[in-house]
């Protein structure tokens, strides 16, 4: 998928995803950092907020509970006539304005077990002191948690809030303290001294928290009762816990009851008023157990900040967007060149060196790689100009190489049987050149009727040059030969004449025979040749003595002797040039003059022709696998029966 | 749209009913003000079905200063509802009023403590101090504490759960329908809670019923039958539609000028259902059992509340097999 698509395409991918990657964890990080940053000082502003408001109901509460505290110790530690306690008691009532109203209530059965309930209570309504025994009525004072609570827990108590029954549908709490006597050694509770508070100050107190625009501060008391809250129907008639069992909600219950346990906390608040996600900072009111809480109102306070991310994420997905289009812009300016050099090269792959390159005015990479194109082209083109002009040398100098091969194979004698009315002796040669043309000859001819001269030869150096050498060399000894002189003569004027004028230095090895068909006496020079193998009869081949000499052409005062040997009817010369004893197998073996001497001897008593073909068979196999370096040539001459050559007639043997 | 469809199915009704001619007048008293407690009364009104039953029902305002006793001694009520433990005493004293129909087949008065006082079974009540309200309330605790051997310090219970929260009290007396949720939902898990009901401890006292004078009866039995299934109805319905129950209820409480709580109402509603038509309880609706009568008026002959025992039949009227004749 991604494989077949172009470098652009993948350059805009990789650059876009990494870039936004890299955005996003910017932007991530940058986020989080600073909701941390505004979380912690929202929760330090709420800390302080709700801190100050706590001290301020607190510091309110203490100055009430004074009252029935220094009122509870006086009845406790001084003699007292019930009667007297009323102007006190209606003094403090009347001189707090925080107190609504203030009660003795003496515990019904009293101390001695008899007195009637008796509770002296002095309270303002609508601005008026009023008086009133609680103990009269019905009311029944001694079963009220007012009364109650301080009696079994022995302590001072603020009562849960209630409506007061008088009907100014006014939230009051009671501060209870209970007062005992000494009857005999043991302190017996003996009544409670109370104070109400009118809460309605409470709802001024907390109602006046604003936080932004929906934040808002709520009080519950120690059952979680809401005792102020801006939805009027919760106060006194909804606790955080029945909020908590409508959402269905534990964690809210768990976080209530750590409110009411005394508490204090910085914690995420559904608001019930807007249902919107809030913090909630709570913190207990220490005087009765009550917990202040103020709601920051999360999406207000995080309103900047989502402003902020919002033109962060804007900027993003532009700076994405100029980024693609930039890395668009410069992928097709390295991308179009080279498709365009795509196109181009396999236009020259068919051949078209013309084909127009795209133009690249940079000086970049593609640049450079646009300009080695060219010059790659215009080599090209030129190597091919070349190459064609040198193929059609090459072609020439071949057909001229096959020329001279044909001339050179045409200048030796190459039918045999050559002489089929001479059946007094034999000759067979065979050439198998290193090259098209090589430096190996041999001839031979008759001088006369009986005299019958042959010649092997090595021209130094191969090719045309050597060829040429070697023909000029063969025509001379042939030119020579006719004068009727003696081998070592002909090789002495022959050296002479090409010794003469050789510039180029070139010489030859040859080796010159002539047999007289008649007696089989054998006269020959040698002109640095190798020694020829004689088969003998019977005897083991063997090289011919006393051959030497210097090789032809290389100095003009050079002189040849002759020697002669003679052969016996069926013996035979075996004559070769150094290609077969240098001839190398595969490891860089030669041949060697044993090997020969010894493939000769095998091959005795065959026909010549069948031992030569033997022969070179034999050095094909064993130099298998190797280059041939040098021309091969072998010639073998057979001196034959003078009977045979009387029963023979003119007839050839040879087939 | 639907409103109107309803309103004019209603007429429909009311049209085709041949008891809508014979339309009687009947009132009822609850014993107590508007809550879930009498959600089937309030119900049966609202969804036409004492009209449907041949009564014009008019459902009075109950409370503290209105005793169902007094209201139906007096005449100022046809139908009350009551317990029926104040019921037979009421008889035993010569009230002549019968039961019509026992609603509430199962107690919920209950004792509930907290599991940090170390309250956990019967005996760890000796010595502890327990909140018991006045009256009637206090037949099956003492019964309870008689039969446990216990010797408990009694502190009155007023109507706040609120000693019982802050420690003034070990013990507290609750109705499961209400004061344990309010305990439950002054921030105390029932895992942190003992509870001791009384159904369970061979004290069940069956509670709500419906109770009318006897010449009430006498003059007009088939009202009574009438009011009593009208009044089932209604609670059968209320129990299939909570929702549409709780929102009646709620009416009838802000009517009253009571603060309302949904919540409250809704585990209300949930337990009345739980306590007048008990899971493994075969008895037909409204039916009081005389194995329930004869334990509730021999408790309250133990406690010396009563003399002699009313008897069964002249107290109880079997509504249904009424109805059949």
């Amino acid at each position: 998928m991604l494989r077949n698509r172009g470098i652009a395409f993948k350059l805009i991918l990789f650059f876009t995803l990494s870039s936004g990657l890299i955005l996003l964890l910017i932007f991530g990080f940058n986020y989080r950092f600073s909701r941390l940053l505004f979380e912690k000082k929202m929760a330090d502003d709420a800390e302080n907020l709700v801190h100050a408001k706590v001290n301020r109901i607190e510091s309110s509460l203490l100055a009430v509970q004074k009252v029935p505290d220094t009122l509870a110790s006086l009845l406790e530690n001084s003699p007292y006539r019930k009667e007297e306690l009323l102007p006190l008691l209606r003094a403090l009532v009347n001189n707090n304005p925080d107190i609504y109203g203030a009660a003795i209530a003496f515990e019904p059965s009293g101390v001695d077990g008899k007195s009637p309930p008796f509770a002296p209570y002095f309270f303002k309504q609508q601005g008026e002191l009023k008086y009133a025994d609680l103990g009269k009525a019905s009311y029944r004072y001694d079963h009220w948690d007012w009364y109650q609570l301080p009696k079994e827990i022995n302590h001072s108590a603020w009562s849960e809030p209630y409506y007061d029954d008088g009907g100014g549908n006014i939230l009051m709490a009671t501060y209870s303290v209970p007062f005992y006597r000494m009857s005999g050694s043991n302190r017996q509770f003996a009544g409670i001294v109370t104070a109400d508070i009118n809460l309605d100050w409470l709802q001024e107190v907390v109602s006046s928290i604003k936080v932004l625009e929906t934040g808002y501060g709520f009080l519950i008391s120690k059952n979680g009762t809401f005792l102020t809250h801006p939805l009027r129907e919760l106060i006194m008639n909804e606790t955080l816990f029945g909020i908590a069992e409508a959402r269905n909600d534990a964690r809210l219950r768990e976080i209530g009851r750590k409110m009411i346990r005394g508490e204090s906390g910085f914690v995420p608040f559904r608001s019930i008023v807007s249902q919107e996600p809030c913090w909630m900072y709570y913190m207990p009111v220490p005087a009765n157990g009550w917990t202040l809480a103020v709601l920051f109102p999360q999406n207000e306070f995080t309103a900047d900040i989502a402003r902020l991310s919002r033109m962060i994420i804007i900027l993003g997905i532009a700076g994405l967007l100029l980024l693609s289009i930039a890395v668009a812009f410069i992928a097709r300016s390295i991308t179009n060149p080279l498709a365009a050099m795509a196109q181009a090269s396999k236009a020259i792959a068919t051949g078209n060196l013309d084909v127009e390159l795209p133009a690249c005015a940079s000086n970049d990479e593609v640049g450079k790689l646009a300009e080695a194109f060219r010059y790659m082209k215009e080599s090209l083109k030129e190597y091919i100009t070349q190459l064609t002009e040198t193929t059609a040398s090459k072609e020439r100098i071949e057909s001229e190489l096959k020329i001279a091969h044909d001339i050179q194979v045409s200048i030796l004698p190459k039918i045999f049987p050559p002489f089929p009315d001479r059946p007094e002796f034999d000759i067979y040669a065979v050439i198998e050149p290193a090259r098209e043309v090589g430096g190996d000859f041999y001839d031979f001819f008759f001088i006369d009727d009986k005299n019958f001269c042959f010649v092997i030869g090595d021209v130094s150096g191969k090719g045309v040059p050597a060829a040429l050498f070697m023909a000029v060399t063969k025509t001379l000894i042939k030119a020579t030969a006719q004068r009727g002189i003696d081998p070592g003569e002909i090789l002495t004027n022959v050296n002479r004449e090409l010794s003469q004028g050789n510039d180029s230095c070139m010489f030859a090895t040859i080796f010159c025979g002539m047999l007289n068909t008649e007696t089989g006496a054998l006269s020959f020079a040698n002109g640095g040749h190798n020694s020829p193998l004689i088969v003998r009869r019977d005897k083991e081949p063997e090289f011919l003595a006393g051959t030497g000499g210097l090789v032809v052409g290389a100095m003009e005062d050079a002189a040849y002797a002759t020697q002669t040997v003679p052969l016996e009817p069926d013996e035979s010369l075996f004559l070769y040039t150094d290609g077969v004893t240098e001839a190398m197998d595969a490891r860089g073996e030669f041949y060697s003059d044993e090997r020969l001497n010894q493939q000769v001897a095998q091959h005795r008593g065959n026909p010549i022709r069948q031992i030569i073909e033997g022969i070179m068979e034999n050095i094909a196999s064993f130099s298998r696998g190797a280059l041939q370096s040098d021309d091969i040539t072998i010639m073998m001459i057979q001196f034959k029966k003078n009977e045979e050559r009387t029963a023979s007639g003119i007839t050839d043997v040879r087939a | 749209m639907r409103k109107k469809v309803l309103l004019l199915s209603a007429l429909l009704l009311w049209e085709a009913s041949p008891l809508g001619a014979a339309m009687q007048k009947a009132s009822f008293l609850p014993q107590w003000s508007p809550q879930a407690q009498f959600a089937g009364y309030y119900v049966a009104y609202e969804k036409g079905l004492y009209r449907k039953n041949g009564i014009d029902l008019t459902i009075l305002q109950g409370g503290s200063n209105q005793p169902p006793h007094d209201y139906l001694e007096g005449r100022k009520a046809d139908f009350v509802s009551a317990w029926l433990a104040a019921a037979i005493q009421k008889r035993s004293q010569g009230v002549k009023l019968v039961n019509i129909g026992q609603v509430v087949q199962r107690s919920a008065l209950m004792l509930v403590a907290k599991k940090s006082s170390n309250i956990r079974t019967p005996r760890d009540m000796q010595g502890k101090k327990v909140g018991l309200w006045e009256g009637d309330f206090q037949i099956q605790p003492k019964a309870f504490f008689k039969k446990y051997n216990l010797r408990v310090n009694v502190i009155p219970q007023s109507f706040s759960v609120n000693l019982f929260l802050r420690g003034g009290v070990d013990v507290a007396s609750a109705m499961w329908y209400n004061e344990y949720h309010t305990i439950l939902n002054a921030g105390i898990n029932p895992d942190e809670l003992s509870t001791f009901f009384f159904h369970e401890s061979g004290l069940n006292f069956p509670e709500d019923g419906i109770y009318t004078l006897e010449t009430t009866f006498r003059q007009n039995p088939s009202l009574a039958t009438a009011f009593v299934r009208a009044s089932l109805e209604g609670w059968q319905y209320a129990f299939a539609h909570p929702d549409e129950a709780l929102t009646i209820v709620l009416a009838y409480i802000s009517r009253a000028r009571i603060p309302a709580n949904r919540m409250h109402q809704k585990w209300m509603l949930a337990r009345m259902k739980d306590i007048i038509s008990p899971p493994n309880r075969a008895a037909p609706p409204g039916v009081l059992q005389p194995s329930d009568y004869a334990r509730v008026a021999h408790e309250l002959r133990e406690s010396g509340l009563i003399n002699k025992i009313p008897d069964y039949h002249s107290f109880f009227v079997r509504w249904d097999s009424h109805a059949e004749k």
